[in-house]
């Protein structure tokens, strides 16, 4: 199985999720934003940082990018897309998936490890997990404030489309505490935390049994590697 | 050469945190007590004439590009004053 990761101008997370995708056992690509070629690609996962200095609105110019056509024309067909903070951002510029992120309502960038709930184990990148199971995972952002109309959020509430929720304290102002949702069929997930910095013992989240051993990040490329069996 | 306006602002009914700090800046140092809220201004400059057929292109690209409807509105899009007259 191939996942491929695109690097775009100023993501910085790119080189973790490919880390990420080979940790959960699958070849990892590292793809170009400037062209329009998937290579064949399985999966895709679109990495966090701040593409184009996060010009216009976060995420805007990176969702106009040449390699963007075939990405949600591969989203179109079935194939398993992530994108993970800034990509969250870019799928939802693309209207991949609904939403849009906003300034965090305390108006800080936040660095923490971040409680979260699994709404929906039903995804390509959440099945891995237990219904309501609680994770940890790293989330680090100054626009993570998940935003949508009123009926909008009704009917993701209504479908089940919230994937992950945070738990303890809503870190960013986020609508009903939702840290990530998925599209109607359930392949595209987007969520802002970080899975691919929770995969490695020694780089992760502490948990009550080490220092940094948390790996919760991994089942979500497990997930998507049991989706493409 | 004529310039197009487009202004776009954060739907009114969202929290706008970069208006709030200006605001608290302002009453902090004395300058009165604002609701604030910071929108964008973009001005696209062309060689050529401006006709309805571009206007209409422009306002499509502020909906679909500069802006983006589920957070922003487009608040206005108009051409320079000078430029109407010269």
């Amino acid at each position: 199985m191939r996942i491929g990761v695109i690097t775009f101008p100023g993501s910085l997370d790119d080189r973790d999720a490919l880390r990420a995708v080979r940790a959960a056992g699958a070849e990892a690509v590292a793809l170009w934003h400037g062209e329009h070629d998937l290579q064949g690609v399985d999966a895709l996962v679109l990495p966090g940082g701040f593409s184009y200095g996060d010009y216009l609105r976060c995420g805007a110019i990176a969702s106009l990018s040449p390699i963007m056509t075939e990405v949600v024309e591969a989203a179109g067909r079935g194939m398993p897309v992530l994108g993970i903070c800034n990509g969250f951002q870019m799928l939802t510029e693309a209207r991949l998936l609904p939403g849009g992120l906003i300034r965090n309502d305390h108006g800080m960038f936040l660095r923490r490890d971040q409680r979260l709930r699994v709404e929906n184990a039903a995804t390509a990148w959440s099945s891995a997990f237990e219904h309501g199971e609680q994770i940890v995972v790293p989330m680090k952002n100054g626009e993570g404030s998940y935003t949508a109309s009123a009926a909008e959020l009704e009917r993701l509430e209504g479908e089940g489309r919230i994937v992950f929720r945070y738990v303890g304290v809503n870190p960013n102002g986020s609508a009903n505490d939702i840290a990530g949702v998925t599209n109607e069929r359930g392949n595209v997930v987007g969520l802002m935390p970080h899975p691919e910095h929770a995969t490695e013992p020694g780089f992760g989240p502490d948990t009550s049994a080490a220092m940094r051993s948390g790996v919760d990040g991994l089942r979500f490329f497990q997930s998507a590697l049991a989706a493409l069996v | 050469m004529p310039t197009i306006v487009v202004d776009v602002m954060p739907k009114a009914e969202l929290l706008d945190p970069q208006g709030k700090a200006v605001a608290a800046a302002l009453q902090r140092t004395g300058r009165g007590t604002f609701d604030v809220r910071v929108g964008k201004r973009f001005e696209l400059t062309t060689t050529g004439a401006v006709d309805d057929a571009l206007l209409e292109s422009v306002r499509q690209t502020a909906a679909d590009v500069l802006s983006n409807g589920v957070i922003e509105d487009v608040v206005s899009v108009r051409v320079l004053e000078q430029d109407v007259r010269s």
